[in-house]
């Protein structure tokens, strides 16, 4: 079985942000207006966080790109009480929104912060309605919901594996975060398989993982030279 | 038959007063109540209809004043059954007057608690997915279990010595409306020997049952956050805290609701000092076993100096949370303490502003245990901020009159001193407490009144005495 993971090469972000806009065109996160800013309500499945270094004037702006660290152990997946966030056999770390009552409790318990809840009704322009994603469902009003790592993309290669008579292969299934970025710092793939690019550099000497004493074991790979200053 | 209610009838008489007579009272206050509910559930369809956006709560705060409220309610439910088991069971004499009232307060305040989680959730209505889809790894999901396991076993429990009162209120109402209802609660009741005592078997088993419930419900509650890995909730004192501080503000709760009645229903002569002192007595308990807990809680994570934790500790004894966290420790430790500890001070007026206070400060106390960790999570570079919104209050305004307007209701509907059991008192309680005591002390104590006793006995007894001078 496959375990589909992401390494992150902070040395390579320039902090564009091509990734965030990516994930909100191909995933129809609801546009966030000013006010959801202000009230920390906006919803951005992939968020690049930035820590300054130093004082003025020889400061230093660090980013972060993060989306959900599809733990192998995820806090969030045990406190649903109906089931609505699992883990899949393939290692993503899913949201049923049709399921979800909405309590929070997944939210709460993730150590990351890194799952939204729609605390309003989406709103979409006209424009924005005709380019939304038929491949992913909108999300209502008071449910909660996360980065999939794109798995209706999963599915559409599974499908065109299907179709061809052959075997899925790691190549075809890219999230749209990763197929952005123009730097090459998001690097996606197959960590169970030893010949993988996410294999090789998830075991190098610059990878650590956020958090890792909680033991909840992300399958998402950070990379950096230097130490990383939360 | 007729002679032993002759001798009853002053107790009847004051004790179905509420329920006979109405003042004006009554009726300003309910209008008041209902003005309050009114724009709790006008608030409450503004929220229904716009989603949680109304609420002050974002992301990390995703847990508010409702939880707090859930927390809070579920916790003054212990005042009731909890306390009459246990003063039952150990066959406390100056219970009689007072069961019920607490009973009261144990189901009604249940329904406002499940009320506000219900009310927090993002999709109320797909509220019974809980039960078609339910995971049983969820702490919440063991919420729903204990909770309404709770709230049925209270309710038997408030309903069994609630019939022998009921059957009485059939046969002085008889051939009314009011009557009629009666009739059917009273499910035949004709006070024979048999029903007696199947009665007070059922009571006393349901006693037994409702205590390791009602100590699983709070604890439970706890373990909603206790299960978390977030700073400072993940603790395993939280368990004992929580019902700790349940029994505590719910003993408060059930001291306001006493001192409330008594004036109003004007039974002085059933509520009487004994009643608050004894009752104070175990608030001053309650009240030095919580700030017991807080300390050790406290403490533990400063020394333990976890950065993650130590935001949160900050955040309550410092920072934007220091103002509640202080308050909190003059109203349910300081005040009290000084209040309580002092016999001139511990009459009913005083119990009944100190209980004000601790149900002040015990809210205070959920609250400062929900929201510094929510504004402090984990990852550092992410802070939160929260203030409610006027739909919060609002609605937390329109729970608390909620169950004021219950409460009122079944003391118009119930008599709130059960009449059966302040006769019981009279004509069994005086009786068996004169035999009990007496069972505590050395037999040879009585034998000297006693008739019938062997000369040589009462011989060798004076003798020792003799020997004595």
């Amino acid at each position: 079985m496959r375990k589909w993971g992401m390494v992150i090469d902070l040395d390579r972000c320039t902090g564009c942000q091509a990734c965030v806009v990516a994930c909100k065109a191909e995933n129809n996160v609801v546009f966030s207006d000013p006010t959801q800013e202000e009230t920390h309500r906006a919803i951005s499945w992939m968020s690049v966080l930035t820590v300054l270094e130093g004082e003025y004037p020889d400061v230093k702006e660090k980013y972060f790109p993060r989306p959900c660290m599809h733990c192998e152990n995820p806090p969030c997946v045990k406190v649903c009480p109906v089931g609505a966030t699992y883990k899949n056999p393939e290692g993503i770390v899913a949201q049923v929104y049709t399921r979800c009552i909405g309590c929070r409790y997944c939210t709460n318990n993730c150590p990351y912060t890194l799952k939204y809840f729609n605390y309003s009704r989406p709103r979409w322009s006209n424009e924005m309605k005709n380019l939304l994603n038929p491949d992913v469902s909108r999300r209502q009003v008071g449910v909660v919901e996360k980065c999939s790592f794109c798995h209706h993309r999963l599915q559409k290669a599974k499908e065109d594996a299907r179709f061809e008579k052959r075997e899925l292969r790691e190549e075809d299934y890219v999230p749209a975060c990763v197929q952005t970025c123009p730097t090459g710092a998001l690097i996606f793939g197959d960590l169970e398989n030893p010949k993988s690019e996410v294999h090789r550099l998830s075991k190098i000497s610059r990878a650590f993982r956020l958090l890792e004493e909680l033991g909840t074991e992300p399958q998402v790979f950070y990379l950096t030279e230097g130490e990383w200053h939360g | 038959m007729d002679k032993k209610s002759d001798d009853y009838s002053k107790v009847e008489e004051d004790l179905l007063r509420p329920i006979t007579q109405t003042g004006r009272d009554f009726y300003v206050t309910v209008a008041i109540l209902l003005a309050i509910i009114s724009v709790g559930v006008f608030a409450w369809i503004i929220q229904l209809r716009e989603g949680l956006g109304v609420t002050g709560l974002n992301r990390p705060v995703f847990w508010g004043v409702y939880i707090t409220n859930f927390v809070f309610f579920i916790g003054i439910s212990h005042a009731g059954t909890l306390i009459s088991a246990i003063l039952r069971l150990a066959n406390a004499e100056w219970r009689r007057a007072i069961t019920r009232s607490a009973e009261v307060i144990t189901v009604l305040v249940l329904f406002i608690g499940v009320g506000n989680i219900i009310n927090d959730l993002g999709r109320p209505e797909r509220l019974l997915y809980t039960i078609f889809h339910g995971e049983f790894l969820s702490p919440l999901l063991w919420d729903v279990v204990s909770i309404s396991a709770y709230l049925f076993c209270s309710t038997v429990y408030l309903y069994l010595p609630l019939i022998p009162d009921i059957a009485l209120m059939r046969d002085k109402f008889k051939g009314t409306t009011r009557g009629k209802i009666y009739r059917i609660l009273a499910i035949g009741w004709k006070g024979t020997e048999k029903q007696w005592k199947i009665l007070g078997r059922a009571i006393s088993l349901m006693a037994v049952m409702i205590i390791p419930i009602a100590v699983s419900v709070h604890t439970v509650v706890s373990y909603v956050f206790a299960m978390t890995i977030q700073p400072m909730w993940h603790s395993t004192i939280l368990g004992p805290y929580f019902v700790t501080g349940a029994i505590f503000s719910g003993i408060a709760g059930l001291l306001i609701a006493m001192v409330i009645i008594r004036k109003s229903c004007h039974l002085q002569a059933y509520l009487k000092p004994v009643h608050f002192n004894n009752l104070g007595l175990l608030l001053l308990v309650m009240s030095l076993l919580w700030f017991y807990f807080t300390f050790t809680e406290t403490l533990t994570s400063f020394y333990g100096a976890e950065p993650s934790h130590l935001a949160v500790f900050y955040a309550k004894l410092t920072g934007q949370y220091a103002p509640y966290f202080w308050t909190m420790i003059f109203l349910c430790f300081i005040f009290p303490v000084a209040i309580l500890s002092n016999r001139k001070t511990r009459t009913i007026s005083g119990v009944f502003i100190v209980s004000c206070g601790v149900i002040v400060g015990m809210w205070l106390e959920r609250y400062t245990i929900v929201l510094p960790t929510l504004i402090n999570p984990r990852l550092p570079i992410e802070r939160g901020a929260y203030t409610p919104t006027w739909v919060e209050l609002a609605i937390t305004a329109a729970c608390f009159a909620a169950f004021i307007l219950l409460y009122i209701l079944f003391v118009k509907v119930f008599p709130i001193v059960s009449i059966w059991e302040i006769k019981e008192g009279k004509e069994v309680g005086v009786e068996e407490t004169a035999e009990r005591v007496k069972s505590y002390l050395p037999d040879t104590i009585f034998e000297k009144k006693s008739e019938g006793i062997g000369a040589n006995e009462i011989n060798s007894s004076s003798k020792r005495e003799n020997d004595h001078e």
